[in-house]
């Protein structure tokens, strides 16, 4: 059930609109519940080849030697590609916006990194064919020592995964092994408060589990094009990356798709296509390279798994002044994408939150494990159930309500965030508001009345000499982290890590008469707390 | 046996595109001589209805019904460049390069119009109706139609546009972190009430409240599909999902869907959500984007509602009945809730 609240923000958006608004029908709500709209594989061709993978048992080994001369002579085998046969075989998919190096090989010809690493390509008349031929294929290889912790992966001596990044750590503006977010001086801070909470987060790697598994069709077009029917969710990165590898123009390769059967972030890979075109080039036919479900679960990027370790620091009066985190990445054995989501989990710290003291690192880290790759919320969603989790830990040291101690400590409009830009166009205060009303949870009257527009600027670092003075923090009037609310002096800390004995002293201001009608974020009541700016 | 209610908070926001930005999308849109309009997208609709909402987008700022906008989308041959369809980018970023498009489109739409009414362009509007007419004398009007006849066989005009939007890469400062990851952000707060069952180990999601803040929902069944699915991802992943049940070991991987748990019909709560709007400068009619932050609030809210309930953190996930065990058994029992109510 969803219900459209148009009266908050209302003065600041025109809704008088025809289209805009209105619950159309999808346009392609009919082939979808009839079972007509196209997807990639339910195109057929005559002649279509199929393409299966013979994939590392390992988690880490050298490969001795491969003989795959059985399965060259097995029934509908036309063609078996290996490393060789890839024209520029290492690449990393964020080469595309000149991040990081090229990495991961198409197929393995030295060592494999991960169990279930590729190692070479059987096509053959049908699925079965090629994967009975896969089966007469003997690899012998030379186990090695892996890695599959994050720490571990980061410790003296640690096996190492991917020659290109042998410390294990993706290196950021060729000097660093970590993202870095420095903002104020936390350390310093946390001397001065009356509660400190040090805790750590594990999130699990999950699955993408799209109904359709990835893949794609390459046919041979007529002037040497090609045409790939593709469950991309990028047209044109799946394009380029494949362009790539198989060291062709862009305008060899014409790709279609745009309808696909879920991708939550795990079709954006291009874990197909590139050999798919590869072997209707050797062929001359069409080739059709599907991940199976077991492929899919086992062997396509997950979700990675991160761990999070933060310290907060707050003063009796429920204000989080400092906010430390060091978290993990694990980015399996390539890089794929995990790089840039340690960016933006930087990006992302302290949360929603005006903190004036925050020190972040952020590490992307190679283990012997499925290389990972986007998913929904990526970079983010790991970190907001840690800051989340904290956030209720805070509330209950100091016997705040879990959306009040929320509200109090978010950004408003024109607070400085940590990567030093002013917050704009907020509202998470209005939607703590509304989601506690639709519930029944109670909150008092005077955070009822709180507006993301009203009582933000920049939050002063504590120790501004610590940090070049941005462009926005010099222009923004300083004004100390805790008058929003409370207007009491905070008491010196009984003990910088134990928590405050006895329940904080609540909000001493008596809220004001309020107004009758809507409160949520109307400018009318600027006024209000115009009063406790200082 | 006890079953144990309790109810946990999250509030979250979101970024809107590629962190950084640099992440560019085009449109072209054109008539056909009938007056009706495509658009040609390279972008993927997964599902989440990025065909539907640049439709409304494109009939919203040409000025015509929707009926008369049909968008054509991934063909690499027709489409132009798009970055792709993730991290939220599809609403803002593409809805803004179709808005350019059409806003070109509409210029000529409105000057082969013009000419055909004899008029200055600046004194016709469109009535969303599929036609144009004389601002104050609505009797003077032509048909979009008529004009698209007029413009290709008469006038000799392309009624047509490009649209291209892109937020410009930020640079990051090594040392510090400075940046500008993202130009706008969808807010959203999720209270879950939960059931534990202190014998089992067993969770159950009882209910789940929502506000979520998108600029402006262009599309509210499109919006409400992705809030209520993305819950379900979310509470999946809170509870139920994992390829290594005990990371970091890595055996016990599933192969399918008898062995990746997730949750199925019976086991998915009442969703009751509200929708704000405070739009976005920089979006396509203030719109942000709802598709990957839907998800997130979903998990903290479970764990934070089931310490409510029984008075243990969990800090790991997924939040299995094995951990559920663990830790009650490692606090001494089961604690009593003070929060919840149905």
């Amino acid at each position: 059930m969803l219900e459209l609240r148009k009266d908050i923000f209302a003065d600041e958006r025109d809704d008088n609109l025809k289209e805009i608004g209105k619950p159309t029908a999808r346009q392609d709500i009919l082939g979808h519940v009839t079972g007509t709209s196209p997807y990639y594989d339910d195109h057929r061709f005559a002649g279509m080849l199929h393409l299966k993978i013979l994939r590392s048992p390992h988690a880490h080994a050298r490969i001795r030697s491969i003989d795959d001369s059985a399965a060259a002579r097995a029934p509908g085998v036309k063609r078996i590609i290996r490393a060789a046969d890839v024209p520029v075989n290492l690449n990393t998919l964020l080469s595309l916006i000149q991040f990081g190096k090229d990495d991961e090989p198409s197929l393995a010809s030295d060592v494999v990194r991960y169990k279930g690493e590729p190692i070479i390509g059987i096509v053959a008349t049908s699925e079965r064919a090629a994967q009975e031929a896969l089966a007469l294929v003997r690899v012998s290889y030379d186990p090695l020592p892996a890695v599959f912790d994050v720490e571990e992966a980061l410790k003296p001596g640690a096996a190492s995964v991917n020659p290109t990044y042998p410390k294990n750590t993706f290196e950021y503006y060729g000097k660093y092994d970590h993202q870095k977010l420095r903002y104020g001086d936390a350390d310093a801070a946390f001397a001065k408060c009356d509660v400190v909470i040090d805790e750590r987060y594990q999130m699990s790697p999950i699955e993408h589990a799209p109904t359709e598994t990835n893949g794609s069709i390459a046919v041979p077009d007529t002037n040497g094009r090609f045409v790939v029917h593709t469950s991309t969710q990028a047209l044109f990165f799946s394009l380029d990356t494949s362009a790539k590898i198989n060291a062709m123009q862009s305008n060899q390769l014409h790709f279609i798709g745009g309808t696909v059967g879920g991708g939550f972030g795990g079709k954006v890979d291009t874990l197909t296509e590139p050999l798919a075109i590869l072997a209707a080039r050797l062929t001359g036919a069409p080739v059709r390279h599907r991940l199976s479900r077991h492929e899919e679960m086992q062997f396509g990027s997950p979700r990675g798994a991160e761990r999070i370790y933060i310290k907060d620091g707050m003063t009796r009066d429920g204000r989080i002044v400092a906010r430390k985190v060091r978290a993990y990445f694990d980015s399996g054995a390539y890089t794929r994408l995990s790089s840039y989501a340690a960016v933006k989990c930087a990006a992302h710290i302290p949360g929603p939150y005006t903190i004036p003291n925050v020190h972040a690192d952020v590490y992307c880290v190679f283990t012997n494990r499925t290389p990972a790759t986007a998913m929904r919320g990526f970079g983010v969603t790991a970190l907001d159930f840690a800051l989340e989790c904290q956030m209720d830990k805070l509330a209950t040291a100091i016997g705040m309500d879990p959306i009040e101690f929320r509200i109090l400590n978010a950004y408003r409009d024109g607070d400085m965030k940590a990567h030093r830009r002013e917050a704009k166009n907020c509202a998470l205060i209005e939607c703590a508001q509304v989601a506690a009303e639709k519930a029944n949870w109670p909150i008092r009257e005077e955070y009822k009345r709180m507006s993301s527009r009203n009582g933000g600027a920049a939050a002063a670092p504590h120790a501004p000499a610590a940090i070049a003075p941005s462009r926005q923090a010099a222009a923004a009037p300083q004004r100390a982290p805790y008058d929003r609310v409370s207007a009491a002096p905070t008491q010196p800390a009984p003990s910088p890590t134990q928590p405050a004995p006895s329940p904080p002293p609540r909000a001493p201001q008596p809220a004001p008469a309020a107004p009758t009608g809507s409160s949520h974020g109307a400018p009318r009541f600027s006024s209000v707390f115009g009063t406790r700016r200082r | 046996m006890t079953k144990h209610r309790g109810r946990g908070v999250a509030t979250v926001n979101y970024p809107i595109g590629m962190n950084l930005g640099g992440d560019p999308s085009q449109a072209l849109v054109h008539s056909n001589p009938s007056g009706k309009f495509t658009v040609a997208l390279s972008s993927i609709d997964l599902g989440q209805g990025m065909k539907s909402v640049t439709r409304q987008i494109c009939a919203e700022t040409l000025g015509v019904p929707i009926e008369d906008v049909y968008v054509d989308t991934a063909d690499s041959d027709t489409g132009p460049h798009c970055m792709g369809s993730f991290a939220s980018r599809g609403t803002h970023r593409v809805g803004n390069a179709v808005m350019a498009a059409a806003r070109e489109a509409r210029a000529v739409m409105m000057e082969a119009a013009a000419e055909e009414l004899e008029v200055d362009a600046n004194d016709l509007e469109t009535d969303g109706r599929g036609n144009i007419r004389v601002k104050g004398a609505p009797q003077r009007s032509i048909s979009v139609r008529d004009v698209a006849v007029a413009a290709q066989f008469r006038q000799g005009k392309t009624i047509s546009g490009r649209g291209i939007f892109l937020v410009p890469l930020s640079d990051v400062d090594p040392e510090t972190g400075e940046m500008s990851p993202a130009t706008c952000y969808a807010h959203a707060c999720l209270i879950a009430e939960v059931e534990v069952d202190d014998e089992t180990g067993d969770v159950t999601v009882l209910k789940m409240t929502s506000a979520y803040e998108l600029g402006r929902a262009l599309n509210p069944k499109l919006v409400e599909q992705q809030l209520v699915g993305g819950a379900w991802m979310g509470m999946s992943h809170a509870l139920y999902e994992t390829p290594e049940p005990y990371y970091p070991d890595t055996r016990n991987g599933p192969r399918d869907f008898n062995e990746y748990l997730m949750p199925g019909p019976g086991d998915i709560c009442p969703h009751d959500i509200a929708v704000l709007e405070r739009p976005a400068p920089d979006g396509p009619f203030g719109a942000k984007g709802p598709g990957e932050m839907c998800a997130n609030p979903v998990l903290p809210a479970i764990a934070n509602a089931i310490f409510n309930a029984v008075g243990v953190r969990l800090n790991e996930l997924p939040i299995t009945p094995e951990r559920v065990l663990r830790a009650l058994k490692a606090r001494g029992g089961a604690a009593s809730s003070t929060r919840a109510r149905s």
